[in-house]
């Protein structure tokens, strides 16, 4: 069971959050001006790293927020939390 | 006085005796012995038959590691615990305990047949032996297996104990009451750190407590450790947790621990647990799990008389019992030296050490020599044990030695009761694995030790590979413990400990382990897996190459001691037979749990009528007085249909269709998930979300919603209504409110943050009561306080506040059955009340109560579709007919970028038809697959399924509900649904088939 820093509540244990998928893929702003492929890509595909992974959880049973979190997907461990909306820390390994 | 039992020494109470039973016979034993220690004090020996080969299986070992000695103990018939290892069994009065694999008896066994199959019962006999005739697996082999080949069996009655779980905090948990673990904890509390303590025995102690030579501190090792515990016990910001097994190490420093409170008790007291379940959250741990003594591998190792050395010692000291009295030592390493003066002493007689190094002497302590000649110890270097003799218990050992060629020379026999078997000891790095820290490969010890953490995270003493002496062990465990103090925010300071230690003790030396295995007939590798040297051999001259796979094909390791006797002479011999270095053969995998853990202990409470939460609407009781058959639909209990005397649910659902259709019928819709959407936002968010266009909505009407995801394909549906100009009321299906309001909120906080507008889930806010049919408007109106609810002031699919009889009201004009119809909408404490009321009012007109059943026939009358049954997350609305729903101005909803590609516009995607039998009586299965050309030989091409079908009591026959590739064209067409019986043919219709004008509705 993972301990995951929610950047509004602390550290709670991960049955308070839900899983959000890659973080930091912008639903385009203007959908009819992207073609198929880009659409599709925008869809489907993710970068399924081995590493460093940004991704977004939400603290489903606590606060209810979006936030986004680097982790390690080879070790689990977190290394930074940040707010929604927030740009990606830089230089964390 | 039992056979085997000293008169005087170790840790046993010897006020009184504790009677006990294995196989039926009457024994006696005494506070301290474990039911090993205990049938080896009456020279019982042969304890269990093996999983394979029914071969005669004794005690090995004293603690977790036991792989043979499993008995099943019964306190009555639905207290009955299998695969108990018998090591760990503390003894009480009255302990009851069988033998396990023996048919008729332990003595006689007839499933030591099997041995004389044994050449058909290679590796992978699994694989190859029973694949083929396939009904022959079943039939014969299977059951056959199953009788022969097993461990206990599990009480067929429930489990009538309670089980409790716990979850904890603390700056330092420390993994193991040892000599290191002991010192951690005192480091770690000294401190002022919060410390949990725990090891699986039920004494602290560890190696201490068979160490009667040493002096800590001044104190005999016993007493020191008594003065220990005595410190740890008064501060009160340390937990210890005896019979305690820390079983899983899992992300951040999360723990599981498996507290026995109650088994070791003759009488538990009622009400007390018998398993406590810890969950601890600890900022560092420190593991000090010791480490575990390997056997070794010769012909005969397995015969009951052959024990670990270590092993022997232990239930010298601590239960005062000789497992022998002609001891033959067998070793690899020094450790067997200690026990060789120790059994001496005691009064065995060491009749021979069997060293396998050449000289073993030079790393020994000085004096050694000595003392062995004074003893009268042989001792046979550059030798082995080449096999073993004796009818059901060892009698005597034929050493030698190996010549070039790996051949015996100069043989001779040896007469012995013991053997005593010693093969190093082996770190305990389990739990260090399951946290994910990377092992690296010891060549002084020729095993593998921790290497680089994963977690916040140290190894202590032996379990770190520091095996040779007490004096390294505790001032390890010390600095560890401090270490942890200090990175958890504590000051800890590392005590320092005088100590003098027994010469003797020394566990290491040269460790020959490549070299140890002796090949030949029934030479052991995996003792309860009954997996041979021979075995592994087959293995790699098959072609394996990698431990993970050989584990695999010869199951070695894979058995409920997960290997931890046989993981590391597999590995040598793997690596010696594949000409590869250790390191490279690999290392199998260590997973939770460390021992067998109670399945009850992870259920805790959730059992039974709390194993799952149940959701129950406010008008439950109703359903429960009305009979009500009642259904699982997520967490949810709803009323499916409502029998009276006699009728089945055929008729019941006929009775209650047509009370809609021709009267008036009562429904609990209160699980519709129910969602406001307010704010200044709301509009463009719901312009956003919905594939409709809710601006021109008008407020005080509803739109029948159709939610799709960003991939084009239809998610949920509803009702939605206008309650205001900023202010929606959202109605998603029951088992999608929690995922469209998840969906919302996404959205809402990542993508369109420009919109002030905000969710809340209502759902159990309001109890929703649907009165349907023809003659509901004629039972509301007296109803409702003076609301005018005519046609013309309340139209379909408009919403209008008012009061039920003085009750807050919220009336819908809405119809999930083709009927006119209403939602009332009261407070769901005012639900049942309401209901009341209605059912009261609704007397006169015959009004029925009809639950889920009715609800999914009337509506596929009507062509309306179910998310989830007639939807797969495949389906577009075009797809289900819904492509009128969509907003088609709108620049942008969730969902149309994608209905823009042209494979959403295929004209052969699969679309909702309805189909009609040809003969009326026939009922389609649901999932029924669909063909357009009769009589195809397998495999036919399949052009779609059966989502919906019933029998409809309105239009007197049964009616289907299917999506079928191309469908709308094939209207008029007769298409088969192929089944076990014959096709059936059916006729493609339009999927409305009742009223498709909706005239019925706009009354
Ligand atoms: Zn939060």
């Amino acid at each position: 069971m993972l301990l995951i820093r929610c950047p509004h509540c602390g550290e709670r244990p991960e049955p308070e959050f839900a899983y959000g998928g890659e973080a930091h893929i912008a639903r385009p702003a203007d959908p009819a001006a992207v073609s198929d492929d880009d659409w599709a890509a925008y869809l489907y595909l993710r970068t399924n790293a081995k590493g460093v992974h940004a991704e977004r959880w939400r603290h489903t049973r606590g606060c209810g927020r979006f936030f986004n979190a680097l982790r390690d997907t080879t070790t689990d461990r977190f290394i930074a939390t940040y707010k929604s909306g927030e740009k990606r820390p830089e230089g964390l390994r | 006085m039992s056979v085997a039992r000293l008169p005087t020494g170790g840790q046993v109470g010897r006020d009184r005796t504790l009677r006990f039973s294995f196989d039926g016979k009457s024994y006696e034993g005494l506070q301290g012995d474990t039911l090993a220690s205990a049938l080896l004090a009456n020279g019982v020996h042969l304890v269990g038959r093996s999983f394979k080969y029914h071969r005669p299986r004794g005690i090995m070992t004293a603690g977790p590691e036991e792989p043979s000695a499993l008995v099943t103990v019964r306190r009555d018939a639905a207290r009955s615990t299998p695969n108990l290892r018998a090591t760990q069994v503390e003894l009480y009065d009255g302990l009851c305990a069988v033998s396990q694999n023996r048919w008729p008896s332990l003595r006689f066994d007839l499933g030591r047949l099997t041995e004389l199959f044994s050449p058909l019962l290679p590796a992978g006999f699994y694989y190859k032996t029973f694949m083929w005739p396939r009904t022959a697996w079943h039939q014969l082999y299977e059951p056959l297996i199953r009788r022969m080949a097993g461990l206990g069996e599990a009480p067929l009655l429930p489990d009538p104990d309670r089980y409790a779980q716990q979850h904890a905090h603390c700056e330092v948990l420390v993994v193991g009451a040892g000599p290191a673990g002991l010192a951690a904890a005192l480091a770690a509390s000294r401190s002022g750190a919060r410390v949990i303590l725990c090891d699986e025995r039920p004494r602290f102690g560890g190696s201490l407590l068979c160490d009667d030579r040493s002096r800590i501190d001044g104190l005999a090792a016993t007493e020191w450790v008594t003065a220990a515990i005595a410190e740890l016990a008064q501060n009160p910001r340390v937990r210890l947790l005896p019979r305690t097994t820390a079983f899983g190490y899992f992300p951040h420093n999360h723990l599981g621990l498996s507290e026995r409170i109650t088994d070791h008790l003759a009488e538990p007291p009622a009400g007390l647990a018998r398993e406590r379940l810890w969950q601890v959250r600890a900022q560092q741990v420190v593991l000090a799990t010791g480490s575990i003594e390997q056997p070794l591998v010769f012909p005969g190792n397995d015969r009951p008389g052959v024990m670990l050395a270590g092993a022997a010692l232990r239930y010298l000291k601590e239960q005062a019992v000789m497992p022998g009295r002609r001891v033959v030592i067998v070793t690899i390493c020094d450790s067997a030296y200690r026990v060789a003066f120790e059994m001496q002493a005691a009064g065995a007689r060491v009749a021979a050490i069997i060293d396998l190094r050449p000289d073993p002497s030079p790393a020994q302590p000085d004096g050694w020599q000595q003392r062995l000649r004074q003893a009268g110890i042989a001792v046979e270097t550059a030798a082995r044990v080449l096999r073993t003799r004796g009818r059901g218990h060892v009698s005597a050992v034929e050493i030698g030695r190996l010549d070039a060629a790996g051949l015996p020379t100069g043989q001779r026999s040896i007469d012995c009761d013991l053997l005593l078997v010693a093969g190093g000891f082996v770190p305990s790095v389990h739990l260090f694995s399951q946290s994910r820290g990377k092992l690296r490969y010891d060549e002084a010890l020729q095993t593998y030790l921790p290497g680089d953490s994963a977690e916040s995270e140290r190894s202590a003493g032996a379990c770190r590979g520091l095996l040779s002496g007490l004096a390294a062990a505790l001032q390890d465990g010390a600095a560890a413990g401090a270490a942890a103090a200090n990175a958890s925010g504590c000051a800890g300071e590392e005590p320092r400990f005088e100590i003098i230690e027994d010469s003797t003790a020394a566990t290491a030396g040269r460790l020959p382990r490549a070299e140890a295995a002796v090949s030949g007939p029934k030479a052991f590798v995996d003792f309860q897996h009954d997996v041979m040297l021979k075995d592994l051999d087959l293995a790699m001259r098959e072609g394996f190459r990698s431990i993970e796979h050989i584990k695999r094909y010869t199951t070695t390791g894979m058995a409920t001691d997960q290997g931890k006797t046989s993981n590391v002479n597999a590995l040598h011999h793997a690596a010696r037979g594949l000409g590869k270095p250790v390191p490279s053969v690999g290392l199998t995998t260590f997973r939770m749990p460390y021992t067998p853990i109670t399945f009850a202990s992870f259920a805790g409470q959730a059992r039974g009528e709390i194993f799952d939460p149940v959701r129950r609407t406010p008008m439950h009781g109703w359903a429960v007085r009305q009979g009500a058959v009642f259904e699982d639909v997520g967490m949810w209990k709803r009323a499916r249909f409502f029998p009276r005397s006699g009728e089945d649910m055929h008729a019941a659902v006929a009775r209650e269709c047509r009370a809609v259709r021709e009267g008036c019928g009562v429904f609990d819709a209160s699980t519709l998930g129910k969602i406001v959407v307010a704010g200044p936002g709301a509009t463009a968010f719901m312009d956003r979300f919905y594939v409709n266009d809710w601006s021109k909505l008008a407020v005080g009407r509803c739109k029948y919603g159709v939610l799709l995801r960003d991939d084009g394909f239809v998610y949920d549906d509803g009702v939605v209504a206008r309650l205001a100009e900023d202010r929606f009321h959202v109605t998603t299906t029951t088992g999608g409110a929690a995922r469209v309001l998840a969906m919302m909120e996404d959205y809402r906080q990542t993508e369109w943050t420009d919109l002030d507008v905000w969710l809340t889930s209502t759902t159990e806010q309001w109890a929703v009561i649907a009165v349907q049919g023809p003659r509901a408007r004629e039972l509301l109106a007296p109803l409702v306080d003076g609301l005018d609810i005519s046609a013309a002031a309340l139209p379909h699919m408009a919403v209008v506040h008012g009061t039920l009889r003085g009750m807050p009201m919220m009336l819908f004009r809405v119809s999930f059955t083709g009927e006119l119809g209403f939602e009332v909408n009261v407070p769901s404490d005012q639900g049942a009340a309401a209901l009341d009321a209605i059912c009261e009012a609704g007397k006169a007109l015959g009004l029925t109560p009809y639950g889920t059943e009715t609800m999914h026939v009337l509506r596929a009358e009507k062509g309306f579709i179910i998310i989830g049954q007639d939807t797969d997350g495949t389906v577009t609305p075009d797809d289900v007919g819904l492509t009128w729903a969509i907003g088609k101005a709108k620049p942008d909803f969730v969902g149309k970028r994608a209905l823009a590609r042209p494979a959403m516009h295929a004209p052969d995607r699969k679309q909702l038809v309805g189909l009609l039998t040809r003969d009326p009586r026939v009922v389609l299965e649901e999932g029924a697959q669909v063909v357009d050309v009769p009589g195809q030989a397998p495999p036919m091409k399949l052009i779609g399924h059966v989502t919906s079908s019933y029998a409809s009591a309105t239009l007197g026959r049964s009616i289907a509900l299917a999506v079928v590739a191309g469908g709308r064209a094939r209207i008029g067409q007769t298409l088969h649904v192929p089944m076990p019986g014959g096709e059936i043919p059916v006729e493609v219709c339009a999927p409305v088939f009742y009223d498709p004008k909706g005239a019925r509705l706009n009354v």
